[in-house]
C-alpha cells in the first residue's frame, strides 16, 4: 500500500518534471539507470538495485571513475577518530575551499567568535563580581542610585561602534557574495525534488544527472561517509567560474554544502542564482538544508570538481558537448530526439 | 517600609471583607471564570501540561537522535496509528518537530508568560480590581485550549506520508499545501487561528486594562516593567497575529479551494508564505521573551533591594525592540533568494536589536551594582537568565550577518541559538517568575532547597543539550533530521545526556509544587521584603477573590520605580 502510495507520487512528480523539462529536453547520463524515463523510474534511495546497476556502467565505462574523497576536506570531522586535531576541528566550521569562504570564516574566526565570546565573558564577569561584591553581608546598606546618563551612553554607544565595525566586513562579505558570474562561467542548475536532486548542464548540451543516496553498504564499500555519499555526483570544473542555479519541482529544498560556504534555497517556481569558484580539485558533501518532507534527511548533495580537462572528458561521458567545440547539427539534432541521443550515448 | 503593606491590608479588610471571598461553586469558577487571578491559574496549569508534552516530544527526538540510523520512529508511527514503512516512520519525525515547535510556541510560553503571569499581575501591579473584559478573558482562555485539542487531534489524522502535520511550526508552502494530503495540516492550521484569536483578544484585554484601569496616580512612568513588557507584547500580538491569520488562513484556501496564493502553477510564490510567516513570525519571538524581560527587571530590583538602574531607559527599549522586531523578519529568509541589497538592509537592521538588548542587560547588572543581593530562587534563575540570554543574544549577531548566515542557516547552530534565548532565556524567566509569585498565588512557600536544586541540575542540563549543538551547526548538521552522518554523533550523543538532565531535573520542580501546596509555610503577603514594591506585595497571599475595591493611590513624591501606595 506504502510502496504503491509512494510510485504515484513519483509518477505524479514525473509529470511535473517533465511539464518544467518541456522546454529543455533532458537527455540522460549513460550511467542513469537503463530505463526510458529515468524521473519514473527512478529508485527510492534505499533501493539497492539500481545502485548496482550504476556502479556497474562506471566499472564498465572506463572513461570516468568517480574521485575517493580526503578525509577531512569538505565533510564533517568525526571527533571520535583519535587523530590529533579532530576534536579541535569537530568544534569549528568544515576548512573552506572557495575565497567567499574563506573570507566568511576569517570574519567568524578573527571577529565575530572574540567579541562574542568577551561580551559573553565580560557578562559573566561582571555577574560575579556583584554576586560577590554586593550580597547582602558584604554591602548591608543598597545605594539608591538608579541613573548615571553618561553610563547609559556609554553602554549604549560602544555596542554601536562595535555593531558599526562588525558590519564593515559582513556588508563586504555579502558584496562578494553576490557577484555576478562572469559571461563564460559554467552553469549547472541543481533541481530539488522529493527526495533526490537534478543536476542540468545547460551549457553542455543541457543533459541531466540524477542523484541519490547510496545505501549505506555501497557507501562504504567504496569508502566514502553514508548519508552524504551519491550515487551520481555533480562534476564541476575547479577554479573557474560556476554559476549555479537552484529551483525544485515540488516543494521547497535547499542546495547546501558547508565547505564551499555554499547554501541557496530551491523554491518552485523560481530559479536561483549564485557564484560559485571552487579554489581545488576535490570532493564536497552537503545536504538538503530545508524541510522537504519525510526523506529530507536522505537527499544529499555530493559535489566533485575536477580540473578542466578531466571536466571535459566527464561532460562527453555524459553524451554532452563543451561549449565552442560541439557541431551546431548535432546539436539541433539532440535537441529534437532526445530519445535517440540516449540510444547513442549507451 | 513594610508598614505601608500592612497599613494597605487593614484598609482594604474595612471595606471588603463581606463581599471580596465570594466564590462561585466549582464548576462555575473554573469553567465559567471571569475572574483574572483564577483565569490566570488556568493558564499557568495549561501551559504546565503542555510543557509536559511539548517536553515529552522534545525527549523522543533526543532519544532517536542519541544515535545514527531510525531506532523508535517505527514504534511511533504505530503508537499513532501508521503504516510501519519506513517513509511513515520518517513522517512522524517531522510530526514530532512540529508539534514541540507549535506547543512550546503557542501553548506553552505564550499561555504561562501572558495568559498566567500577565492576567495574575497586569490588574495587581496596577492596583486594579480585574481585566477590562472579565468574560473575553475567559473566551481567550478556552479558545487556546480548544487550539491546542486541534493540534493534538491533528497528530492522528492522514497528513502526507503517515498521520499528523509534518510540516515544522512555520508551515512552509507547497510542503504545507500539494506536499501533504489529508486533513492533518488543516487541524493544524485550526490550532492557530483558535489560539491566534485567543491571543488577539487577550491583547486587546491588556491593552484596554493598561491604558484605562491604572490606579489614581499611576502614570504610564510609574508603571512596573513587568506591566510595561505586557503593553508592549499586547501590541506586538495586535499588530502580528492578523498577518498570521492571514497567511495561514491563505494556506487553508489553497489546499481546499483552489486558489493559488503560494503556488507558482497559478501564479502564486512559495516565498510570499515565507515573508508573510516571519512578519509575524519575528515579533512573535519578542512577544515570547518580552514579559521574560519584565519579569527580571522586577525580580532583579526585589534581591538588590534596589530601584531598577535606569527606569525610562528599560521602559523604552523594550518598546524600542517591539518596533524594530517589526523591521528585520526577512533575516529568517536569507537563503531564499533575496537581492543583495535586501540581505544588506536586514543584516544592518538586525544587529542593531543587539543596542537595546545591550541596555537590559547592562542595567539589570547596573541595577545589581551596589546593591544588596540575596540569592533566593527567582534571584538564581534571573541571574542565569541574564548570562544564558546573553549567550544564545551573541549568536544571534552571528547569525544576523547575512554573509555568515549562507553556512548557519537551516543548521543546529540555529536551534542552538534560538534555544539559548528561549529554552533558556524564556524558561529561565518563566520559573523565576514562578518562584518569585508562586508564595503570591498560592498562599505557600515552595523549598528554597529544592528551587536550588531544580536551578542547577536544569542550568547544567541545558547547557549540555543545546551547547555542543552549535559545534554541529558549524560543522554543517541541517536542523529537522532525524539521520544524519556518522561523524555528527559524538555531539549529538553529548546532547542527549543533558536531556537527561534536563528532564530529572524537573523532578525537583513538581515535588516542590506538591510539597509547597501539600506542606508548605504559608506566605506573608511579602516574602521577599523591603525590595519588593510593586502593589501585588500590599495584598495577602493569596490575594482576595476581588481585590482593589477602595483603589489604592499612588502620590506624586515616589520616584519612577517606586510603587508602593501612600501611608495609610
Amino acid at each position: 500500500m506504502g510502496h504503491m502510495h509512494t510510485r504515484i507520487k513519483q509518477a505524479t512528480f514525473a509529470l511535473i518534471a517533465g511539464a518544467l523539462a518541456l522546454a529543455a529536453p533532458i537527455t540522460v547520463a549513460a550511467q542513469d539507470a537503463p530505463a526510458e524515463n529515468p524521473m519514473v523510474t527512478q529508485s527510492t534511495p534505499l533501493e539497492a538495485d539500481s545502485v548496482e546497476a550504476v556502479a556497474g556502467a562506471m566499472a564498465t565505462s572506463g572513461e570516468y571513475v568517480p574521485m575517493a574523497p580526503t578525509k577531512g576536506k569538505g565533510m564533517p570531522t568525526d571527533p571520535r577518530t583519535g587523530e590529533p586535531g579532530a576534536m579541535a576541528k569537530s568544534l569549528t566550521f568544515q576548512d573552506q575551499y572557495t575565497a567567499d569562504g574563506q573570507y566568511a570564516l576569517w570574519m567568524h574566526d578573527a571577529i565575530l567568535l572574540p567579541v562574542i565570546t568577551i561580551i559573553s565573558l565580560f557578562v559573566l564577569g561582571l555577574l560575579f563580581y556583584v554576586i560577590l561584591k554586593f550580597n547582602r553581608g558584604a554591602n548591608p546598606v543598597p545605594s539608591r542610585v538608579t541613573h548615571n546618563t553618561k553610563l547609559e551612553f556609554i553602554w549604549t554607544i560602544i555596542p554601536v561602534l562595535i555593531l558599526v565595525a562588525i558590519a564593515v566586513p559582513s556588508l563586504t562579505l555579502l558584496a562578494r557574495q553576490y557577484e555576478t558570474p562572469p559571461e563564460d562561467a559554467v552553469t549547472v542548475k541543481a533541481i530539488g525534488y522529493q527526495w533526490y536532486w537534478g543536476y542540468a548542464y545547460p551549457d553542455h548540451g543541457d543533459f541531466e544527472i540524477v542523484s541519490n543516496m547510496l545505501p549505506e553498504e555501497e557507501a562504504l564499500r567504496r569508502g566514502e561517509p553514508y548519508q552524504l555519499a551519491v550515487d551520481n555526483r555533480m562534476v564541476v570544473p575547479a577554479g573557474v567560474p560556476l554559476r549555479i542555479q537552484t529551483t525544485a519541482s515540488d516543494v521547497i529544498h535547499a542546495f547546501a554544502v558547508p565547505s564551499l560556504w555554499f547554501k541557496m534555497d530551491a523554491v518552485p517556481g523560481r530559479l536561483n542564482e549564485k557564484l560559485l569558484v571552487i579554489k581545488e580539485p576535490g570532493v564536497y558533501y552537503g545536504q538538503c538544508s530545508e524541510l522537504c518532507g519525510s526523506r529530507h534527511a536522505y537527499m544529499p548533495i555530493t559535489v566533485e570538481a575536477l580540473p578542466a580537462e578531466e571536466f571535459a572528458a566527464w561532460v562527453r561521458a555524459q553524451g554532452g558537448t563543451m561549449p565552442g567545440e560541439e557541431d551546431a547539427p548535432a546539436q539541433a539534432a539532440a535537441a529534437a530526439k532526445p530519445a535517440a541521443r540516449l540510444a547513442s550515448a549507451k | 517600609m513594610a508598614t505601608t503593606a500592612e497599613g494597605f491590608d487593614v484598609h482594604h479588610d474595612d471595606h471588603a471583607h463581606d463581599h471580596a471571598d465570594h466564590k462561585p461553586g466549582f464548576f462555575a469558577r473554573w469553567f465559567m471564570s471571569t475572574n483574572h487571578k483564577d483565569i490566570g491559574t488556568l493558564y499557568l496549569i495549561f501551559a504546565i501540561i503542555a510543557g509536559i508534552i511539548g517536553g515529552a516530544i522534545s525527549g523522543i527526538m533526543r532519544l532517536e537522535l542519541a544515535e545514527p540510523g531510525i531506532q523508535y520512529l517505527h514504534w511511533w508511527a504505530a503508537f499513532m496509528g501508521g503504516g510501519d514503512d519506513l517513509n511513515t516512520a520518517l513522517h512522524m519525525w517531522n510530526v514530532f518537530i512540529t508539534a514541540h515547535g507549535l506547543i512550546m510556541v503557542f501553548f506553552m510560553v505564550m499561555p504561562a508568560m501572558i495568559g498566567g503571569f500577565g492576567n495574575w499581575f497586569v490588574p495587581l501591579m496596577i492596583g486594579a480590581p480585574d481585566m477590562a473584559f472579565p468574560r473575553m478573558n475567559n473566551v481567550s482562555f478556552w479558545l487556546t485550549v480548544a487550539g491546542f485539542f486541534s493540534l493534538m487531534f491533528s497528530m492522528f489524522v492522514p497528513g502526507g506520508s503517515g498521520p499528523g502535520a509534518g510540516v515544522g511550526w512555520t508551515v512552509y508552502a507547497p510542503l504545507s499545501t500539494t506536499g501533504s494530503v489529508g486533513p492533518a495540516v488543516d487541524f493544524a492550521i485550526f490550532a492557530l487561528h483558535l489560539s491566534g484569536a485567543g491571543s488577539i483578544l487577550g491583547a486587546t484585554n491588556f491593552i484596554t486594562t493598561i491604558f484605562n484601569m491604572r490606579a489614581p496616580g499611576m502614570t504610564l512612568h510609574k508603571m512596573p516593567l513587568f506591566v510595561w513588557s505586557m503593553l508592549v507584547t499586547a501590541f506586538l500580538l495586535l499588530l502580528a497575529l492578523p498577518v498570521l491569520a492571514a497567511a495561514i488562513t491563505m494556506l487553508l484556501t489553497d489546499r481546499n479551494f483552489g486558489t493559488t496564493f503560494f503556488d507558482p502553477a497559478g501564479g502564486g510564490d512559495p516565498v510570499l508564505y515565507q515573508h508573510l510567516f516571519w512578519f509575524f513570525g519575528h515579533p512573535e519571538v519578542y512577544i515570547m521573551i518580552l514579559p521574560g524581560f519584565g519579569m527580571i527587571s522586577q525580580i532583579v530590583a526585589t534581591f538588590s533591594r534596589k530601584p531598577v538602574f535606569g527606569y525610562l531607559a528599560m521602559a523604552y527599549a523594550m518598546v524600542a525592540i517591539g518596533v524594530v522586531g517589526f523591521i528585520v523578519w526577512a533575516h529568517h529568509m536569507y537563503t531564499v533568494g533575496l537581492d543583495v541589497n535586501t540581505k544588506m538592509y536586514f543584516t544592518a537592521a538586525t544587529m542593531l536589536i543587539a543596542v537595546p538588548t545591550g541596555v537590559k542587560i547592562f542595567s539589570w547588572i547596573a541595577t545589581m551594582w551596589g546593591g544588596s543581593l540575596t540569592f533566593k530562587s527567582p534571584m538564581v534563575w534571573s541571574l542565569g537568565f541574564i548570562f544564558l540570554f546573553t549567550v544564545g543574544g551573541v549568536t544571534g549577531v552571528v547569525l544576523a550577518n547575512g554573509g555568515i548566515d549562507d553556512n548557519l542557516h537551516d543548521t543546529y547552530y540555529v536551534v542552538a541559538h534560538f534555544h539559548y534565548v528561549l529554552s533558556m532565556g524564556a524558561v529561565f524567566s518563566m520559573f523565576a517568575g514562578f518562584y518569585y509569585w508562586f508564595p503570591k498565588m498560592s498562599g505557600r512557600m515552595h523549598s528554597e532547597l529544592l528551587s536550588h536544586l531544580h536551578f542547577w541540575t536544569f542550568f547544567i542540563g541545558v547547557n549540555v543539550i543545546f551547547f555542543p549543538q552549535h559545534f554541529l551547526g558549524m560543522q554543517g548538521m541541517p536542523r529537522r533530521y532525524p539521520d544524519y552522518p556518522e561523524a555528527f554523533q559524538f555531539w549529538h550523543e553529548i546532547s542527549t545526556y543533558g536531556y537527561y538532565i534536563m528532564a530529572g531535573s524537573m523532578i525537583f520542580f513538581f515535588v516542590n509544587i506538591a510539597y509547597a501546596l501539600m506542606a508548605g509555610r504559608k506566605a506573608e503577603a511579602n516574602p521577599w521584603g523591603e525590595g519588593a514594591t510593586t502593589l501585588e506585595w500590599t495584598l495577602p497571599s493569596p490575594p482576595p477573590f476581588h481585590q482593589f475595591e477602595t483603589l489604592p493611590v499612588i502620590t506624586d513624591s515616589m520616584d519612577y520605580h517606586d510603587h508602593r501606595p501612600a501611608s495609610a
